[in-house]
């Protein structure tokens, strides 16, 4: 057994983290998210560009370094430390990632355009009906000739403001959360009937409501794979963010240390207190809880699909607690100054907050990993 | 032992019931239910209308114009006033400075102030809380220093809840350096008008703006402006905290809180059913309950001690813990219930604006509340403070 990363991988790691010390510094984060854009679109170009980092979870024959979800878990957990609003995430574990399983034309002509950081994609999956049921779509896409017309309204669609691509679930037979009939759909952002209401997200991000009302998009808009590859991606998407969750949940033990070595309270530092020494343990051990998930559903997620949705949700459900318990207590333990806009561990908690509910709440993953591991 | 409402406070209750049916705006209703932020006007708009009634101070003796309600009259004023969801009245003339100025004022200092927090007309912020100081709070450094008839204030106060908006503020100033902590700070009534005051905003974690700093360069207060002795401040500091911490408890909205999250569970669908019907779900409203179920005892037992005499002790205490706790959940609770809508962020809907929020009505306040809502354990004396009252005043640790 060999838990470590390979010199390559090491590398990729020691890459981001220089250069977003660099650039991310929490008063540079503020001005982007207070720009009009709400970000700096030069640093996503870099990370593409400049660092080419954008290939290294994807195929050599790809323009790629031939990584993969491991790749994608340091890179997001690099990102996690410091909160970055980049659409890694999106772009290239989700939209990357579909166009890799469904192989293809698309693929083929796509995966470039997300290494040169020319792509940003944008997944329009949630319905403001749906909760976390991925089969739950009223969207529909109607066979029309060799293409498709969409209808639908998808909702929270991270990044949507900044894409070039919408990946777009849609029915193109079924029921309302049946499973059979939803597909996967890769179309320009741009095309005719599709509308977009922008807002900013509690965690910093931008996101739209998208609706779609007659929106022609050609047959190859299509990625083969239905709602099993949907699952798979979005598995792989919920290990990204507890990869991303484990870099702030460190983060946030590390600066409510710092915090209480500084502070002082009743004539001492409050970090002397054994009160907080404690809490601040059972931080460390629940932050170290939320690393091992992050690595162990990562590892499983080439496993066949039932192992892999098991093993995934059990480290979502774990991730989500820990992290629950991190934040509030870092919080606590910084005291008022810990809910202003002041300091960073406000706006970490604020991530992590929004994190436990990503791709399903602590309670939606305890009961698709009971389901699977203990069928009746 | 009876633990139902006489006839008597029955009819208390239809009344308030009634009252609150036929006067409170609608226009703050309508407000408060899509989680607009709330204007000066809009807190001073159910003030006046209660003050009018004479119901504005019903702790306050009834010689400076409280209503003479028994205890239990007024937990169930304040139960149906939260039932009702009406906008909580500023505590800070009210339940904080009026009581010290009644207590230990001067006759001058009565009639001077009292009618008019009564009235509404004086807007009052709180100067106790300093940088670096927090719970600690006997470490404030803020110093007044006498120059003739005059103090000459110095220093920054942090934490001041709706200064933005304040006429007066009471404050604690360091008046002797050189003898124990607690024995050198005296009460200063400022007017915030004053020269020399500065208020800076500090933004929360929800966006919203409730709390400043307060900068205070040569501010010169009369010394008729300072209550009680010199020195002796501290005594109305711990008495006023003593009020602040009586009500601390929230039951009345948190019970609110509770019906509010069944009624959006029961809207809310989770697949083919009703979220409250999604049986994890469904156990935390149950256990939250439970938990409030208890809480409301507790404050019940309380109130009977205080009935019969007792002043309420370190055991209230019990009552910020459980209660702070319980209303960080309903917080928790509400933004589990958003699901994916908890995440847009918006400020709320301006005059006229006829925009729709994104998603249902009431999820995009539920982020920001529950960040917002950390503050619970954290202020009045954070809960490991309480913690550490419990272990030294009533377990003797």
């Amino acid at each position: 057994m060999d838990l470590s990363y390979n010199e390559t991988q090491g590398m990729l790691r020691e890459t981001l983290a220089r250069f977003l010390a660099d650039t991310y510094d929490f008063e540079s984060r503020k001005k982007m998210l207070a720009s009009p854009e709400g970000r700096d679109p030069g640093i996503w170009k870099a990370i593409a560009t400049e660092l080419g980092l954008t290939c290294a979870p994807f195929a050599e024959e790809h323009g790629g370094m031939g990584g993969g979800a491991l790749e994608n878990m340091i890179m997001m957990e690099e990102f996690g430390k410091v909160i970055a609003i980049e659409p890694w995430l999106q772009t290239v574990v989700i939209g990357g990632g579909a166009l890799k399983h469904a192989g293809g034309a698309l693929a083929e002509a796509t995966i470039p355009a997300i290494i040169s950081g020319d792509c940003v994609i944008a997944f329009a999956y949630a319905e403001p009906q749906g909760r976390y049921n991925l089969a739950d779509i009223g969207t529909t896409a109607k066979a029309d000739g060799a293409g498709y017309v969409l209808n639908g309204h998808k909702g929270v669609v991270y990044a949507a403001p900044w894409a070039t691509h919408l990946l777009v679930t849609a029915r193109t037979g079924g029921g309302r959360r049946d499973r059979a009939g939803v597909e996967l759909f890769l179309i320009e952002a741009n095309r005719p009937g599709i509308t977009r209401r922008d807002y900013p997200t509690v965690d910093g991000f931008m996101a739209s409501e998208v609706y779609f009302e007659n929106v022609a998009i050609p047959g190859e808009a299509l990625l083969t794979g239905g709602i099993e590859l949907i699952e798979r991606v979005v598995d792989e998407a919920t290990m990204a963010v507890c990869a991303e969750a484990s870099g702030i949940a460190r983060t946030m033990v590390n600066q409510t240390v710092e915090y209480t070595k500084q502070r002082k309270q009743f004539g001492q530092p409050i970090a002397k207190f054994q009160v907080l020494q404690h809490r601040m343990s059972d931080m460390f051990v629940e932050a170290e809880q939320v690393s091992s998930m992050a690595l162990m559903g990562t590892l499983k997620l080439d496993e066949a699909a039932e192992a892999r949705k098991a093993a995934v949700s059990m480290a979502k459900a774990k991730v989500g607690r820990s992290l629950k318990f991190v934040g509030q207590n870092a919080i606590q333990t910084h005291g008022g100054i810990g809910i202003t806009m002041e300091l960073a561990i406000g706006h970490y908690f604020k991530r992590g907050t929004m994190i436990e509910g990503q791709f399903g709440s602590i309670d939606h993953h305890l009961e698709r990993f009971e389901t699977l591991a203990y069928p009746a | 032992m009876d633990i139902d409402f006489s006839p008597e406070d029955l009819a208390f209750r239809d009344e308030v019931r009634t009252f609150i049916a036929e006067n409170y705006p609608a226009e703050l209703r309508g407000k408060q239910d899509e989680g607009d932020e709330l204007s000066k006007e809009d807190f001073l708009s159910w003030h006046r209308i209660l003050h009018k009634k004479g119901w504005v101070a019903p702790a306050w003796p009834v010689e400076y114009g409280g209503t003479g309600w028994t205890p239990t009259q007024r937990f169930i004023f304040s139960e149906e006033t939260a039932r009702a969801d009406c906008i909580r009245l500023m505590p800070f003339g009210l339940s904080m400075v009026g009581p010290v100025i009644y207590t230990f004022g001067t006759p001058e200092q009565k009639a001077k102030f009292l009618p008019r927090i009564l009235s509404g007309e004086d807007w009052w912020c709180q100067g106790y809380s300093e940088p670096g100081a927090g719970s600690d709070l006997a470490s404030l450094r803020t110093k007044a220093e006498r120059n003739g008839d005059h103090y000459v204030v110095n220093g920054q106060k942090t934490w001041t809840t709706m200064a933005q908006h304040a006429d007066w503020g009471f404050f604690l100033v360091r008046t002797n350096p050189d003898v124990k902590q607690q024995e050198g700070i005296s009460f200063l009534l400022i007017d915030m008008k004053t020269p020399g005051i500065e208020v800076r905003p500090i933004i929360t974690l929800g966006g919203e703006h409730e709390v400043n700093e307060v900068f205070l360069d040569n501010v010169r207060v009369p010394i008729e402006n300072r209550v009680y002795e010199e020195d002796k401040g501290w005594t109305c500091a711990k008495f006023l905290l003593a009020h602040e911490r009586t009500g601390i408890a929230g039951v009345a909205g948190s019970k609110r809180g509770i019906e509010k999250i069944k009624a959006i569970a029961t809207a809310e669908m989770d697949g083919d059913k009703p979220l409250l019907s999604n049986p994890f779900f469904r156990r935390k409203v149950a256990e939250l309950e439970m938990d409030l179920t208890a809480l409301e005892y507790t404050e019940l037992r309380t109130l009977a001690g205080e009935a019969a005499g007792k002043g309420p002790g370190p055991e209230s205490s019990v009552l910020k813990i459980k209660g702070s706790e319980i209303q960080q959940r309903i917080t928790d609770l509400a933004l589990e219930a958003a699901g994916h809508y908890g995440a847009p962020y918006f400020r709320g809907f301006g005059e006229g604006d006829n925009e729709h929020p994104i998603g249902p009505d009431w999820a995009h306040r539920t982020a920001p509340s529950y960040f917002n809502m950390r503050k619970t354990t954290i202020y009045g004396g954070s809960n490991e403070v309480q913690r550490g009252i419990i272990a030294k005043m009533v377990l003797g640790l």
